[in-house]
């Protein structure tokens, strides 16, 4: 009789191991689902009776009470701060992952000693960058600035906290999510396209350009998408770097302080005169800071989606 | 970095001249070339010259090191940081190794097609479209008519015609490796190097690649690499064996497979080993 004929092909234990496991993940999965649903539901039970159109577009007026407290300027400031980093984490970053991709040597002491850097950077405190930010910008750039415009002794222009020292802060901390998404889809794309291009006698520049970057696009997404989402809620760095505990008007201009939607909840859980009147305002704020966080998140997801679907056309 | 020393007594194996062939129509000439990934010897003292409008097979078991000297002919080496070239490589009379020549200049005139088709993600038109621009500007017309020539020196024309504008990706494996073929022939190389162009391909597919390289020797100096006996013997004029980095005989098709100089290229055309 052969080997398989005599084989007992019956399952000799119900499969219980594999169950459980089935089951753990999936009550992990619940876990988180509850965790976001709790947050989401307690925000919007305790805020829906003041987030009103009137709180969403009103001036500040008074940030304590809940009849004059507007959230328009923090709307305003946090999106401002978003913008701008955006505008500058995402060419440093991506052009930094097409450097370690596609130029640096591969495996050579440099190159690990800056993927490194960049690891140990997306380890670093967002407090620290906070004080890097004050130290660095508003201290060394912001006061050199303003000693060659305007002389010296003369009253601080950038040498002060503002909005574009807040948003450089940030682009600083979110660009190791930036690099290293960037560099994950330029890995994926097959050395053979590059080949193919350089045989043609195109540049390494050229290949990079018409080949490899259309290509990378939805992965360098994916990073603004990650910078965005860390950025949004983050108060530590911009503490010192150009949040405003209360500002009469919008910023006028990139050297302008600004008012915060994440800085006025920790102003309005730390400072207020009566915590019991102000809780309404602090949580109809979260709800206002997670909206804005989603849908930033959620016109990066559109763009990206175009974007594959325009690849995808192809492939 | 290519150090060019003085020649000294290389032998060098040329290509006899088959009957009715100018004696002196060398076109690639490798003299005393060697080639180092890091420490590891890759070719050993190589010499050959290769004549035009001939195609000639480079065979030998893996990592013989014929693909290396298929890609130094293209400069594709130098994509590789650890690669050290000793030796010559003279294209037309040019030493191609030097650091003088421009690596871009050379590789519109040194085609090249890989082991595995690599057609961009792009339309049929553009993969065509894509080296013709990168070199000169084109109007639409004459653009549209160098595609088509191409495409129907590749053999592709009647297949892709009225689809010219759908992805490239779209094509089966045959039709883009024929689509790269007409990508390397749309700049009008004079020479064009195969890398395995047809060991992923179904007997059908390969039977049109050979039928092709036999049309393209007309206008082009083609060197392949190949593990196929067979398709060595049936396409090309010259054959080349390589065993461990050396070159181990190099003379016509018809010599290397009849009537081996050497014992071990008997053996490894005959299928005793490799």
């Amino acid at each position: 009789m052969s080997a398989v004929v005599g084989m007992d092909l019956r399952s000799r234990n119900p499969q219980w191991w594999s169950l459980f496991f089935t089951g753990l993940t999936g009550l992990a999965t619940l876990l988180i689902l509850a965790i976001l649903a709790l947050i989401l539901g307690d925000a919007l039970y305790h805020g829906w009776s003041q987030f009103s159109w009137r709180f969403v577009t009103g001036a500040a007026q008074d940030i304590f009470d809940v009849h004059q407290a507007g959230i328009k300027p923090m709307i305003f400031g946090t999106a401002a701060r978003v913008i701008i980093m955006t505008i500058f984490v995402m060419p440093v970053g991506v052009i930094t992952a097409i450097y370690l991709t596609e130029y640096a040597p591969h495996g050579a002491l440099v190159t690990r000693i800056i993927r490194g850097a960049v690891n140990n950077l997306a380890g670093v405190p967002s407090i620290v960058f906070g004080l890097f930010g004050l130290g660095f910008f508003i201290e060394y750039i912001g006061q050199h600035m303003d000693a060659g415009i305007y002389g010296a002794g003369a009253a601080p222009v950038w040498g002060k906290p503002a909005l574009i020292w807040a948003s450089l802060t940030l682009a600083v901390m979110t660009l190791p999510v930036v690099i290293v998404a960037t560099e994950e889809s330029l890995r994926a794309i097959p050395q053979g396209l590059r080949e193919a291009s350089l045989a043609l006698g195109a540049t390494k520049l050229e290949t990079i350009i018409k080949i490899v970057l259309p290509q990378a696009l939805p992965g360098i997404m994916t990073g603004a998408i990650l910078a965005i989402g860390r950025a949004a809620g983050e108060v530590a760095p911009i503490l010192f770097t150009g949040a405003a505990y209360y500002m009469a008007s919008l910023p006028r201009s990139l050297s302008s302080q600004f008012m915060d939607l994440g800085y006025y909840i920790y102003v309005l859980t730390t400072q207020s005169p009566n915590v019991e009147q102000t809780r309404p305002i602090a949580y109809a704020t979260v709800l206002a800071l997670l909206l804005l966080t989603f849908s930033l998140n959620f016109v990066a997801i559109l763009i990206r989606s175009r974007m594959r679907n325009k690849l995808r056309a192809l492939h | 970095m290519v150090e060019t020393p003085p020649l000294k007594n290389v032998t060098v194996k040329s290509a006899p001249p088959l009957e009715g062939a100018p004696p002196e129509d060398f076109l690639i000439e490798v003299l005393g070339l060697n080639l180092f990934y890091g420490r590891t010897q890759a070719l050993k003292d190589i010499s050959l010259k290769l004549r035009q409008r001939m195609v000639t097979a480079f065979v030998g078991p893996s990592g013989c090191g014929k693909s290396t000297l298929l890609r130094c002919f293209n400069r594709m080496n130098d994509l590789i940081d650890s690669v050290r070239i000793t030796g010559q490589v003279k294209i037309g009379g040019h030493d191609i190794l030097g650091d003088e020549i421009d690596v871009i200049e050379l590789r519109k005139r040194v085609g090249m097609v890989f082991q595995k088709s690599n057609p961009f993600p792009k339309s049929i038109y553009d993969n065509i479209a894509y080296g013709l621009k990168l070199h000169q500007k084109w109007p639409a017309a004459e653009l549209d008519a160098v595609v088509e020539k191409s495409l129907r020196d590749a053999a592709l024309w009647d297949e892709v015609k009225d689809r010219l504008h759908a992805s490239a990706l779209g094509l089966s494996g045959g039709q883009q490796q024929r689509l790269c073929i007409a990508r390397a022939i749309a700049i009008r190389p004079g020479i064009i190097l195969m890398d395995e162009p047809a060991s992923a391909l179904d007997p059908i597919a390969t039977a049109k690649i050979e039928e092709l390289i036999f049309e393209l020797k007309k206008d082009f100096t083609i060197v392949i690499v190949t593990h196929n006996m067979q398709q060595a013997a049936r396409i090309s004029d010259y054959t080349a064996f390589f065993y461990l980095g050396q070159l181990i005989e190099f003379d016509s098709t018809s010599r290397i497979f009849t009537n081996p100089a050497k014992k071990q290229t008997e053996d490894y055309v005959t299928g005793r080993f490799g």
